[in-house]
C-alpha cells in the first residue's frame, strides 16, 4: 500500500507531466484562459490516463513483450512483438479519446464546445503518450500502471488548472506588447516550474 | 524659495513636451519621494487616508531594520568566532582594508563594534549592488514603459540582500537581483502585476544556478577555509540531539547567533519587525496566523507518523520556528499582498498550504535542507486559484439566498 502511495505523489508532485517534463504543451498553454476549461480538460486527461495505461500495459504484458505470448502456446516463447509497441499505443489511446468525445457531446456539450478542436487533439497529447511509455520503460505492474495513471493524470491537470488562475489574474498585468499572448505564457510556465522544484530530489 | 518651488519650476522640464519628457519618472519618484503627491480623485465617494503604497513600502522596509542590523552583528560575531578559533583565516581585499579602517581588525569576537563592523562590510555591499543594479532596471523600465518608479523595489531590494548568505560574490548579487526585477516582476508590467515574489524569485535564480555558492556548510561564515554547517542541516543529520551537541541552543536559535543568511537567523529581532508590522494592518494576520497553523499542525502530525531513518520526522514545531528562514519568509515574504491570495479566506488557505509544503520539504526532500523560500513559490503558483475558488463559493452562496 504505501508503495502506490509513493508511487502516486511521485507521479502528481516530483514527476509532473507539464512542470517537470515539460509534456502535452500544445493543450497546456492552448487551453489555460480560462479556469472551467482548464478543469475540464483536466478531467479529461486524468480519464484518459486513467485507462489507457493499464490497458496498454495488459497489451504489452500479454501480447507484445518478448515471450509475452506463451500463455497460448509454449512455442512462442522467442516471439517479440514489442516493435509494435508505438502503434498500438496510440491505437487504444486513439480509440479511447473517441469514446469519451461521444461520451461528452452527449451528457456534457458546454464543455464538448468549450475544448473544441483540442479534445480530439488529445489523441496527440504527449502527456499521454510519455505516461504509456514511462510504464513500459519502467515495467510498472498492471496494479502501479493504473496508480500512475490516475497520479500522472492529475498532476496534468493540477498543474494547467494553476496556469489558467495565473493567466486569469495576468489579464490585468501590462505585459510589453512583444511578450504578450504566448510569450508570457511561456515565461510563466518556466517560472511555475521553478517553483515545482521543491519537489525535485524527493526519493520516495 | 525652498526645494518645493525648485521642484516646481524644474517641472515644466520634464512634463509632456519638455526637454526632459523621458525622464519624467524619475523627477517623479523624487517629487513623490519628498512631498505627498498632490493629485485627488476628483469623482464622488472615496476615502482619504494618509496611507499610500509609498508609506507601506517604506514602513516595510523599516521593519527589516530590526533582522538587518542584527544580522551584521551576527556576520561578524560567527566570523570572529571562527577566526578567534583557528578554524579559518581572515578573506584579504578591500573589505579587510574597511574593516581595519573602522578599527575593527582586532576581530574579537566579545567586542560588539568589532562585529558589527565586520558584518557592515558584508551586508553592506551586497545591500548596494541590489540597489544600484535593481534600481538600474527599475529605473530602465519605467523610463521607456511610462510607469512610475515604484516603492516596492525598496522592499524587494532589502529582503533579496537579507536572504543571501555573507560570503556571496557580487556579481552574483547582481545578477540574482536582475533576474527577480525583470523576469519576476517588470516583464509582467511592474509592482502589482506580478505573481510571483520578485526578491524569491531571484533567490531561487541563484540558487539553482550557484548551488555552490548559496548551500552547503561553507558559505555561512565569512572566514576563508571555515565549514560551518546551518543548524537545519544539523537537524537534518541527527534532530534536535545533533543541534545541542553543536552548541546551539533553542534560545540561541530565537535570539540568532546561528550560522545563516544574513538577515534570516534571528527570530527574536524579525519579530519585532512583525508586530509592528502586524498592528500596523500592513502585514496580514490572516496568512501569518494560516502559515502557522500550517506548520505546527504538519509538524505535530509528522511527530505522530515518526519515522527510525530520518530524524527531521521529530523535531518539534518550536524548533522549525526558529531554524532556517521560516520566521522571515513567514513575516515579510509570505504576506507580500501582490503574491499571496487576496481573498480573507483564501489567505487562510495560502498561508496554510506554505506552513505544510515548508515542512514537508525540510522533512522530506533530502535535496534541501531548508524549504521556506521555496514553499512560498509553490504556494504563490497557486494562489490565483485559492481566490478563484474562494469567490466561486461567494457567488454559490449569495445566489442560494438570492433566490429562496
Amino acid at each position: 500500500m504505501e508503495h502506490y502511495i509513493s508511487l502516486f505523489v511521485k507521479a502528481v508532485f516530483v514527476e509532473n507531466m507539464a512542470l517537470a517534463f515539460f509534456l502535452g504543451m500544445c493543450t497546456f498553454l492552448a487551453i489555460s484562459k480560462k479556469i472551467q476549461t482548464a478543469i475540464g480538460l483536466g478531467v479529461a486527461v486524468i480519464v484518459v490516463l486513467a485507462i489507457t495505461v493499464p490497458v496498454n500495459n495488459l497489451i504489452y504484458g500479454l501480447l507484445l513483450k518478448e515471450g509475452a505470448l506463451t500463455w497460448i502456446s509454449p512455442d512462442f516463447a522467442t516471439v517479440d512483438l514489442s516493435f509494435l509497441g508505438l502503434l498500438t499505443y496510440i491505437g487504444v489511446i486513439a480509440a479511447m479519446v473517441q469514446i469519451l468525445e461521444m461520451v461528452l457531446d452527449k451528457y456534457v456539450p458546454s464543455l464538448y464546445n468549450a475544448l473544441g478542436v483540442f479534445l480530439p487533439l488529445i489523441t496527440v497529447n504527449c502527456a499521454i503518450m510519455g505516461a504509456v511509455l514511462f510504464m513500459v520503460e519502467r515495467d510498472y505492474t498492471f496494479g502501479e500502471s493504473a496508480v500512475y495513471g490516475v497520479g500522472a493524470g492529475l498532476g496534468w491537470a493540477l498543474a494547467i488548472t494553476a496556469l489558467a488562475g495565473i493567466r486569469e489574474k495576468l489579464k490585468y498585468s501590462d505585459v510589453p506588447a512583444g511578450l504578450q499572448g504566448l510569450g508570457i505564457t511561456f515565461m510563466t510556465v518556466g517560472l511555475m516550474s521553478l517553483g515545482f522544484m521543491s519537489f525535485s530530489g524527493v526519493s520516495l | 524659495m525652498g526645494l518645493r518651488s525648485m521642484l516646481d519650476s524644474l517641472a515644466p522640464k520634464f512634463e509632456k513636451g519638455g526637454k526632459f519628457e523621458k525622464m519624467y519618472p524619475l523627477y517623479e519618484a523624487v517629487d513623490t519621494g519628498l512631498y505627498s503627491p498632490p493629485n485627488v480623485t476628483n469623482n464622488t465617494a472615496h476615502v482619504r487616508d494618509g496611507i499610500d503604497l509609498k508609506r507601506i513600502m517604506i514602513t516595510v522596509w523599516l521593519c527589516t531594520f530590526p533582522a538587518m542590523f542584527f544580522g551584521m552583528y551576527n556576520i561578524g560575531l560567527q566570523a570572529n568566532e571562527a577566526l578567534a578559533a583557528g578554524a579559518g583565516t581572515a578573506i584579504e581585499g578591500w573589505r579587510e582594508m574597511l574593516i581595519a579602517l573602522l578599527g575593527g581588525s582586532a576581530h574579537n569576537a566579545a567586542s560588539i563594534w568589532d562585529n558589527f563592523v565586520f558584518g557592515a562590510a558584508y551586508f553592506l555591499p551586497v545591500y548596494a549592488v541590489t540597489f544600484i543594479v535593481g534600481g538600474f532596471w527599475e529605473v530602465l523600465f519605467a523610463t521607456i514603459r511610462r510607469h512610475e518608479v515604484n516603492e516596492g523595489f525598496f522592499v524587494t531590494s532589502v529582503l533579496f540582500a537579507l536572504t543571501l548568505p555573507p560570503s556571496i560574490p557580487l556579481w552574483q548579487v547582481a545578477l540574482g537581483i536582475s533576474f527577480g526585477v525583470v523576469i519576476g516582476k517588470e516583464i509582467f508590467g511592474g509592482t502589482g502585476k506580478n505573481f510571483l515574489n520578485p526578491a524569491l524569485t531571484g533567490r531561487a535564480f541563484l540558487f539553482f544556478a550557484y548551488p555552490a555558492n548559496m548551500s552547503g556548510n561553507a558559505v555561512w561564515t565569512a572566514a576563508d577555509g571555515f565549514s560551518g554547517a546551518t543548524a537545519l542541516s544539523n537537524a537534518a543529520e541527527g534532530g534536535v540531539q545533533s543541534i545541542i551537541d553543536n552548541g546551539v541552543s533553542w534560545m540561541d536559535a530565537f535570539i540568532g547567533t546561528i550560522q545563516g543568511s544574513m538577515g534570516e537567523t534571528s527570530t527574536l529581532a524579525i519579530f519585532i519587525g512583525g508586530a509592528v508590522l502586524l498592528v500596523m494592518g500592513i502585514a496580514s494576520a490572516r496568512i501569518v496566523a494560516g502559515v502557522m497553523i500550517g506548520m505546527v499542525a504538519t509538524t505535530l502530525l509528522l511527530n505522530a507518523v515518526g519515522s527510525d531513518t530520518n530524524p527531521m520526522f521529530a523535531l518539534p514545531w518550536y524548533w522549525h520556528l526558529v531554524l532556517g528562514g521560516f520566521a522571515f519568509g513567514m513575516i515579510f515574504m509570505a504576506t507580500d499582498p501582490v503574491s499571496a491570495s487576496m481573498t480573507n479566506k483564501g489567505k487562510w488557505f495560502f498561508g496554510a498550504l506554505i506552513g505544510f509544503m515548508v515542512v514537508m520539504i525540510r522533512v522530506v526532500n533530502p535535496a534541501f535542507p531548508e524549504g521556506m523560500m521555496l514553499a512560498i513559490l509553490f504556494a504563490n503558483l497557486f494562489a490565483p486559484l485559492i481566490d478563484h475558488f474562494v469567490v466561486q463559493a461567494n457567488i454559490k452562496r449569495r445566489t442560494a439566498r438570492v433566490s429562496q
